[in-house]
């Protein structure tokens, strides 16, 4: 990712069904996603009332289709000619890998394949913004080494890059970077699955406040490089993900916490600096009153990757 | 046991001791007795209260009389009571016998007392069977009981009964279960467990007549605070512990300003957005509503946030009305003209919301001496700062060189009302707290804003960090970029604004093309689909910022007459060097379709609101060079908005600016240049050179002697 943007505002409002309320999963799915939207949109994206009524049509048959556990919202990528509107199902196991789909119109879904980590390395070339064409092949120059005999040249090759793959790797690199749930929403059960915990009422305002209420939603990294000291504090059932304290960079370039409107809710603003090498800003909104946990709404706009430089003395 | 025994006779003793243990040979002898037993303990646990409070216990014991008739038990079975009822009763008074077990029994019933009960109702077949095993009494468990019946019953039978008695258990309890003993091998483990278990709780759960706290309850609180405090050596600090926790329940907290600080920020908020709604004063009020609806210079946000909302951006609706109440706020509070809604500008910890405003004909000038005489006073501590600096130069022995380095010109300031001071802009973090003023951006901060890169923080007196430095804070940050993206991004359908009829004959100096416009009445609104294919049907509002910083250009080197006084000679030096090019932007109004592309990326994008009911949806049109800046348009309506974080978008990744090259400290010369040491043949060159030059030297000497002479002699 280093030396690359994306296309500006990313809208990704992951939705989550874990309500105390406990209601038929279909009927979930379609409140919280305007109840996320309505969280989400201090930051100025929503959906227009058009794709929102669209979305809530062909995901619930999108779930039908693909038998999914349940179907998240993940969000919007911005291109320059359309739009993509992305969704994510998930099994049973809330942590195991999702399934993505696209979309142009909002009504119809075609899978996206698995993200690897090679076509993370092809499509981390590719600079500027989505066009919003999947078949769009981007073009970029590289100098390889041809050995003709015994002389060696270096010939430029130009490579072709599917605008899907890229977008694959984005969504993945997205994802890890600053999906965040709060803790104790999901919780780990002995055999292994991951489960959504009906019991979890939000979290407290004391406890919104630290970094250390939320984890990385993806598959822990750091957890094993703690110190048994460390580890020693940590409830299993509950501390199986990376916690945000640690992130870098801290401070005002970390995750920064975000009071909005007074309401009781809690808006995360995330300039996670992660896999992408570039800020990618998520919002996750939690509330505790009667709406009892959303669960997380992100949303992804990456204005501007920052690479900073190594830095230059002045000496001589 | 805080009850008081109910019928203490110290004299009835030796003949109920006497009693109790013929009964227990009785019942050895017939185990049928076991449901008289029950029956009557049945009733006692059915008061919810009996844990606790032992003196309605008592009262219900009066009931006792009556629970032949009060059961379901089959004719047979009330035969049976009924002639056991009388065996028993003969010789000694009902109460004294009942007594006798109660005072415990009762609760070691509690627990098993609806199971029996229902047990009863069900099956008459196994009733005893069932009831003999859900109430054996595990010897083990006895010890216990017997202890604590000493101390609460010193009265009872067992201290008067010789050694027998405290050695063999059994008879501690009434009689009636004597006869249950020679069951206890029969039955299997588990049960007897849980009733002990259930027993030894029973007790703990126990009441003193001087609290309400029993030890269960206090044990609990006890090891909940051990588990919910973790302290490092429980055992250690249990003792202290026992008495905080004990001292707690007995002390409530009564403080209540400690109630519940957790939510204070939002009770705050709410109260200040409370003010929002409520009218201010009560008697304008009433006026305002006579006037009726007068023209105000607050916009329909309402409105607008619909329109955006159909192009899928903007904020909620709700957060919308409470903007709109807070701009009204402010123009209450005042003196302003027109009033614009110009996004909202995102940061770490606090957003702004930015209004746009113009102030009333002459408002302005007096705030604005306030502002100067502020800047002024500044810079005169700075001079008297640099005098104190000369100062101290004179007294160093070692002179510190001065820099050669001249700071470039300062560009003056655009005037307020015109170029990029055309507006006032006004922020806040959240509606219902202070509008704050921005001061006026000066070309100087506009030209280093664009080579930085920060976040907002979401508090205006915050220091802008950067290389190269920012000169000012935040508030200034904001203000020059507000100013950036106002030049980049409002636009507004062709036709909308003309320019006036007065102004169009003159030339602006400058070159730069007209800056003002006026409404044009006759403009009838372009349809959307026009709005949507070609970005010629879109024209800039606000003028184009120079690479100066200001929109209209002006000549750096143009020094008023004083500093040329000072600086002539210099000047003359500089001169032939120094020629600066006028900087020339497009003129205002101009299409979009003039802009340039970077990267090959259109700059922007436009599409129809509803793809679906085309002819219903508007024109909305997406800047993809500052993320986050909207426009709509649908006839004659239009409005600009940004939301975003204040960043322009780079294709490449930011890289801040190298650090200017690094000044010689001094010209080098052969006085600071270190010489290379003569080898032996150059001293020995230079030492017959030096020898030759003084033989030479000495007979020039003699020469002029002779010449001196010959003078004298002249």
């Amino acid at each position: 990712m280093e030396g690359r943007s994306f296309g500006s505002p990313w809208t990704r409002l992951l939705l989550a069904t874990w309500r105390a309320l406990s209601r038929a999963a279909c009927a979930m799915d379609a409140e919280s996603l305007l109840l996320s939207l309505e969280l989400a949109s201090g930051s100025g994206q929503g959906l227009s009332p058009d794709r929102r009524a669209s979305l809530l049509t062909s995901l619930m048959l999108v779930k039908r289709d693909y038998r999914f556990d349940r179907v998240l919202f993940w969000g919007r990528i911005l291109g320059l000619v359309a739009d993509y509107y992305i969704a994510q199902g998930v099994s049973e196991d809330q942590l195991a890998p999702r399934k993505t789909l696209y979309s142009l119109n909002c009504m119809e879904w075609s899978l996206l394949p698995p993200a690897t980590e090679e076509m993370e390395m092809q499509t981390s070339v590719v600079k500027g913004r989505f066009m919003g064409d999947p078949s769009h092949e981007y073009e970029h120059t590289e100098l390889q080494k041809v050995n003709e005999g015994e002389k060696v040249f270096e010939e430029e090759v130009v490579v072709q890059i599917k605008e899907e793959k890229r977008l694959v790797s984005v969504i993945d690199q997205i994802d890890k970077a600053v999906a965040v749930i709060p803790r104790g929403a999901l919780f780990k059960t002995p055999f292994g699955p991951i489960n959504v915990n009906r019991t979890f009422e939000g979290l407290s305002l004391s406890e919104a406040k630290k970094l250390s209420s939320y984890f990385h939603f993806r598959e822990p990294v750091e957890l094993k490089n703690k110190t048994l000291l460390e580890k020693a504090e940590l409830d299993p059932s509950l501390d199986f993900m990376d916690s945000l304290e640690h992130d870098i960079p801290k401070g005002d370039c970390g995750c920064g916490l975000l009071e909005q409107r007074g309401t009781p809710q809690m808006l995360l603003r995330g300039l996670a600096r992660g896999a992408a090498r570039g800020y990618l800003l998520g919002v996750c909104v939690l509330t505790r009153s009667c709406i009892q946990c959303i669960g997380n709404t992100l949303f992804c706009h990456t204005p501007s990757p920052v690479t900073p430089r190594p830095s230059v003395f002045w000496n001589e | 046991m805080g009850d008081p025994p109910p019928d203490p006779e110290p004299p009835s003793q030796p003949t109920s001791s006497r009693r109790s243990s013929q009964v227990s040979e009785r019942r050895r002898t017939r185990p049928s007795v076991a449901p008289l037993v029950h029956e009557e303990l049945q009733q006692i646990p059915l008061d919810p209260q009996i844990l606790r409070g032992s003196r309605e216990a008592l009262s219900n014991q009066s009931n006792l009389h009556g629970w032949p008739q009060s059961t379901s038990l089959t004719p047979n079975e009330n035969l049976v009571f009924q002639a056991e009822d009388s065996y028993v009763n003969p010789g000694f008074p009902a109460a004294v016998q009942r007594q006798a077990y109660l005072s415990e029994g009762r609760l070691q019933a509690s627990q098993n007392a609806s199971l029996m009960l229902q047990q009863l109702q069900q099956g008459e077949g196994n009733l005893f069977q069932e009831l003999e095993s859900a109430y054996q009494e595990p010897p083990a468990d006895l010890g216990q009981f017997t202890m604590y019946q000493r101390e609460d019953l010193p009265f009872s039978q067992g201290t008067e009964h010789g050694p027998y008695m405290t050695d063999d258990p059994t008879l501690q309890f009434s009689p009636s279960e004597l006869g249950f003993m020679s069951f206890n091998m029969e039955l299997p483990e588990p049960e007897p467990r849980e009733l002990a278990v259930q027993n030894a709780k029973a007790y703990l759960l126990q009441t003193s007549i001087n609290s309400d706290l029993s030890l269960y309850e206090h044990l609990v609180n006890l090891l909940t605070k051990i588990l919910n405090q973790r302290p490092e050596d429980p055992l250690f600090l249990l003792e202290s512990l026992n008495r905080t926790t004990q001292w707690e329940w007995f002390h409530p907290k009564l403080d209540t300003l400690r109630d519940d600080p957790e939510m204070q920020p939002t009770y705050e908020m709410a109260e200040r957005q409370r003010a929002l709604f409520s009218r201010s004063g009560g008697g304008e009020g009433e006026q305002e509503m006579e006037e009726e609806v007068a023209e105000t210079a607050v916009p329909n946000i309402m409105e607008k946030a619909f329109y955006f909302e159909q192009a899928g951006v903007g904020l909620s609706s709700d957060e919308s009305f409470r903007i709109f109440m807070a701009l009204k706020q402010l123009v209450e509070q005042q003196p302003i003209h027109t009033c614009r809604f110009w996004g909202k500008i995102l940061g770490l910890s606090r957003s702004y919301l930015v209004a746009e405003v113009e102030f009333r004909e002459g408002e302005e000038e007096a705030e604005e001496e306030e502002l100067e005489e502020m800047t002024e006073g500044g810079e005169a501590m700075e001079a008297h700062d640099e005098e104190e600096g000369d100062e101290d130069e004179d007294k160093v022995m070692d002179v510190i060189p001065k820099p050669t380095w001249k700071p470039p010109p300062v560009i003056p300031k655009e005037e307020s009302r015109i170029g990029t001071n055309r507006y006032l802009y006004f922020v806040c973090n959240e509606p219902g707290r202070p509008w704050m003023r921005l001061p006026h951006v000066t070309p100087i901060q506009i030209v280093q804003a664009r080579k930085i890169r920060k976040f907002f923080t979401g508090y205006l007196d915050a220091p802008v960090i950067s290389y190269p430095p920012f000169p000012g804070n935040e508030a200034n940050y904001l203000r020059a970029q507000i100013a950036r993206i106002s030049a980049a991004t409002h636009i507004s359908p062709l036709g909308f604004y003309q320019f006036g009829e007065e102004e169009g004959d003159e030339e602006e100096e400058g070159g730069a093309g007209r800056d003002s416009y006026e409404e044009n009445p006759d403009f009838e609104g372009i349809p959307v689909l026009e709005l949507v294919d070609s970005m010629a049907n879109w024209v800039h509002h606000t003028q184009h910022i120079l690479p100066q910083g200001r929109c209209t250009w002006v000549n750096p080197l143009q020094k008023t007459e004083e500093e040329e006084e000072l600086g002539e000679e210099e000047e003359k030096a500089d001169e032939g060097i120094e020629e600066v090019e006028q900087e020339v932007g497009p003129p205002l109004l101009t299409p979009l379709s003039e802009d340039a592309e970077i990267m090959h990326m259109a700059p922007w994008t436009a599409r129809l609101s509803c793809t679906v009911s085309p002819q219903y949806s508007v024109a909305v049109v997406r800047s993809n060079l500052w993320p986050g800046a909207y426009a709509y348009a649908s006839g004659k309506k239009f409005e600009n908005i940004y939301i975003g974080w204040g960043h322009k978008y780079s294709p490449e990744n930011f890289n801040p600016s190298l650090p200017a090259p690094i000044q010689h400290e001094y010209p080098s010369g052969p006085d600071t240049i270190e010489m290379s040491d003569p080898t032996v043949e150059e001293e020995q060159a230079l030492k017959a050179a030096q020898e030759q030059a003084l033989a030479a030297a000495e007979e020039e000497e003699e020469d002029e002697e002779e010449d001196e002479d010959e003078d004298q002699d002249d």
